[in-house]
């Protein structure tokens, strides 16, 4: 096992420097000249210069490459040009901001998606199947922002019974922290619930059809402690590997609903970036989020190899 | 009985009312951006001097009619031969951190201006020489040659003074924690969430500030920032989306400022930037340029690109300003005189490309513009880029045309000088004329009103005549908030300043 986790913790190293290389010379092809828009509207040239001087982008690609990975293998991500803040510090603001959010959208996305996929593959064909196919597809096709805006309407706007948008620590108001974060983890939550029931439907109509179910209604089962024990317990497999990656997906995928919810998370903090070309916020981010699947990647190998120990051999 | 009943009540509302004064109160500002650092040395934003408003404190102000008005500076005099200014100063001025502002304090701030590495004041400063000290309460600017525009600049945040002592001890990171001597004192900032200022107790005009603390919140989505607004969780927005002005007329619980900019909406066209200026008719020949602003209706522009939220303008000063130039005034469409044009420079169906950045107001001014100057016989290609992108593009000279905007500056010469004198950082039409340069340069150095406004009269003649930029309109910054928010000033920078504004 040791000699398993070695090897597989040795390969790491590899894949992190290609990732490396890979933002580093993705971003170098980005168009639009970092120090000129990083200098404001003034685009002063003696202002651009000294940005130029400070990004090191008056140096070659091989060098700049070496700077930047000195001081990431010193724990250095650099430093916003833009806000003149450690890039390190606001990932650590931003990322527990997204975390919570994208574990909201979750339970949501689950609480909502499981059952509605068990009562339409369990009543299918009626009316119970078709509502739950509608709401879905109205899942699936309605847009985070347009969506976020209607709900702002309603319960901001009209009733007033929650904030249009921002973000209050939990450890400041836990009460405001879930009256912001409820509607940004409903739009996030809604879509990945259709997701979820299309997924959970079909997996348990694949399993209510198999051997293993028809003998337990046989044994004189009841019918529901078939759906919910037998069928269910198995359809929930993919279930919860599909969750997963979703849940991945919205660590840096929640950019539209943190813009239009202004939910101060990874995924605002990357694109307004990338605009703006702050170069050392792009790589910081990057080199994290990659750094963070690939360590998850390596914890779940190392989960399989303990529970089936054919891999180690492999 | 009722006499005593009334000394009670008299005695219980006299006891309340304190009470009710000490109330905290916060003035909650939503912002279309995040500003940038909060240095006024090395910022750059728009929206970052909304917050120096309530921060820091400069030399000098301007007015609703922008007139310059003193603020931490008590008057000044200019030398005969306008190479000297002398300011004087308040005396009862101290920094964030308790430091007092003297004339050392103001040499400091701008002499960092001027030296700091990568500061975006040098250029703004550039005539100033040096900085005496005369007394504790007085400077003495030594400029290289006259320099009218110099008053202005003080305006704006090179006239902000910043506490040596704070400056000295952060150093480059002075903006995380700024120090200066404004209404508000700097509390924190979480980036792209809030900046939360608080009532300095010793501000020297502390009888004009009515709020315990100020909240600025950017939220980039304009119907977001209005939903915020509506529900009550802000006071005042700036930038309003122009679709959104009805909503907000039709609401009750809601005010709303208009104030025209000082700066403009426009299209540069490359005359001499590249090679490329000499392939296209347009940056070759100035009858198409004449053809193509002919064939465009600003009025037109104005309603469809912006609501009708904005002032058709064809200057670089809008045309209420002072120094607009009245013998020139905003060509009414005729594209018939521009197809004769066309045939005159052989050229009828002349085609270009069209960069615009890919904000919403940009791309509509270029489909607008595109469909009226195919009437006159263009065919206009938009080339939608994004932002960052174009003005690169822009900087090297590969584009023929490009729909830009400028924030303005309270001096016309801060709209003009670097866009049209030669080889100024933004002059992306790559215009250079010697005669230009000199009237640039005579404006810059002539402080007489009358005599400038002949000097702009005279450039306007021919830099509109050349056309390196079509003027097209300027945008009203659009101000929404509470009714019961009183006292705001429409200054036409777009800056809401927070001091003698308080809740009614």
């Amino acid at each position: 096992m040791t000699t398993f986790i070695i090897r597989r913790v040795a390969t790491i190293i590899p894949t992190l420097v290609f990732v490396s290389l890979l933002i580093f010379g993705l971003q170098q092809l980005l168009p639009g000249d970092p120090a000129m828009i990083l200098a404001g509207e003034e685009r002063d040239p003696t202002v651009i210069a000294h940005l130029r001087e400070t990004m090191h982008l008056d140096q070659p690609f091989p060098v700049r490459y070496a700077y930047w990975l000195r001081g990431v293998l010193h724990g250095d991500l650099g430093e916003s040009l833009r806000l003149q803040q450690p890039v390190r510090g606001l990932i650590a603001d931003k990322l527990p901001v997204t975390l919570e959010l994208a574990c909201i959208a979750i339970v949501i996305a689950l609480a909502i998606g499981i059952p509605a996929g068990v009562v339409s593959a369990v009543k299918r064909g009626t009316v119970w199947d078709y509502g739950a196919n509608v709401v879905a597809l109205w899942g699936l096709s309605t847009p985070n922002f347009w969506l976020g805006i209607m709900l702002i309407l309603l319960f901001s706007v009209t009733l007033g019974w929650l904030p249009a948008s921002g973000y209050v620590s939990p450890f400041d108001d836990w009460r405001a922290n879930i009256a912001s974060m409820i509607m940004p983890a409903f739009v996030l939550g809604n879509a990945i619930a259709a997701v979820l029931m299309r997924h959970t439907r079909s997996a348990m109509l694949q399993v209510l059809s198999s051997d293993y179910v028809r003998t337990a209604r046989a044994k004189g089962v009841l019918e529901r402690d078939v759906v919910l024990k037998h069928a269910l317990r198995n359809a929930l497999i993919p279930i919860i590997t599909l969750g997963a990656l979703e849940f991945g997906t919205l660590l840096s995928g929640a950019v539209l609903t943190e813009q239009v919810f202004t939910i101060p998370g990874f995924g605002k903090l990357i694109v307004d970036a990338v605009f703006n070309r702050d170069y050392a916020v792009v790589q910081g981010v990057v080199l994290f989020t990659a750094t963070a699947y690939i360590v998850l990647n390596l914890l779940a190998d190392i989960a399989y190899a303990i529970v089936n120990p054919r891999i180690r051999v492999q | 009985m009722v006499n005593a009943f009334r000394r009670c009540t008299l005695i219980v509302v006299c006891a309340l009312l304190p009470a009710l004064g000490a109330y905290a109160q916060t003035l909650r500002i939503g912002l279309a951006e995040d500003p940038d650092v909060l240095d006024p040395t090395l910022a750059r934003s728009f929206v970052g001097r909304i917050v120096f408003a309530s921060l820091c404190d400069k030399l000098f102000d301007i007015d609703e009619k922008l007139a310059i008005v003193p603020q931490l500076a008590t008057g000044y005099e200019w030398s005969a031969d306008n190479k000297t200014l002398t300011i004087k100063l308040r005396t009862d001025v101290t920094f964030h951190d308790g430091e007092k502002l003297d004339a050392a304090a103001v040499k400091y701030s701008l002499e960092r201006h001027k030296t700091m590495a990568g500061s975006n004041r040098r250029g703004e400063l550039a005539p100033l020489a040096s900085v005496d000290v005369v007394d504790a309460a007085t400077v003495r600017l030594n400029l290289t040659a006259p320099f009218s525009p110099l008053l202005a600049q003080l305006a704006d945040r090179a006239g902000m003074i910043v506490s040596p002592k704070a400056a000295q001890a952060e150093g480059d990171k002075f903006g995380a924690k700024p120090v200066c001597a404004g209404p508000f004192k700097f509390v924190e900032r979480v980036a792209q969430d809030r900046i939360v200022l608080e009532r300095y107790a010793n501000y020297w005009n502390k009888a004009n500030v009515h709020f315990d603390r100020v909240v600025y919140l950017p939220i980039p989505d304009s119907t977001v920032r209005l939903a915020n607004l509506r529900s009550g969780q802000l006071d005042f927005i700036e930038r309003l989306g122009p679709s959104d002005v009805p909503q907000v007329k039709s609401d009750a619980r809601l005010k709303l400022t208009k104030i025209t900019e000082i700066g403009y909406q426009g299209i540069t066209i490359n005359v001499g930037k590249s090679d490329l200026a000499q392939k296209n008719p347009l940056g070759r020949d100035p009858r198409v340029r004449e053809a193509f602003e002919l064939a465009l209706d600003r009025d037109g522009i104005v309603q469809v690109a912006n609501d009708g939220e904005g002032d058709p303008g064809n200057q670089w000063v809008a045309p209420t300003n002072a120094f607009y130039a009245k013998g020139m005034p905003i060509p009414q469409r005729n594209v018939a005189r521009a197809k004769e044009l066309l045939q005159q420079a052989g050229v009828t169906n002349p085609s270009f490309t069209l960069m615009t950045p890919t904000t919403a107001d940009a791309q509509r001014i270029a489909q607008v513009v595109q469909a009226m100057a195919r009437e006159a016989g263009f065919d206009v290609k938009i080339q939608s880029t994004e932002f960052a992108t174009s003005l690169d593009l822009a900087d090297k000279g590969q584009f023929d045309a490009y729909v830009l905007a400028w924030s303005g500056r309270a001096d016309p010469d801060g709209n003009i000088f670097s866009f049209d004198a030669c080889k100024q950082p933004l002059n992306y039409a790559g215009y250079c004329k010697p005669e230009v340069d000199d009237i640039l340069n005579r404006s810059r150095s002539t402080r007489d009103v009358a005599e400038r406004t002949k000097l702009f009269g005279e450039l306007a003649a021919i830099v509109l005549k050349d056309r390196p930029i079509i003027y097209l309109y300027h945008r009203h910054w659009l101000w929404a908030y509470v009714s019961k928010l009183d006292g705001l000033r429409a200054i036409p920078d777009g800056l809401p300043r927070v001091t003698g504004v308080r809740f009614k």
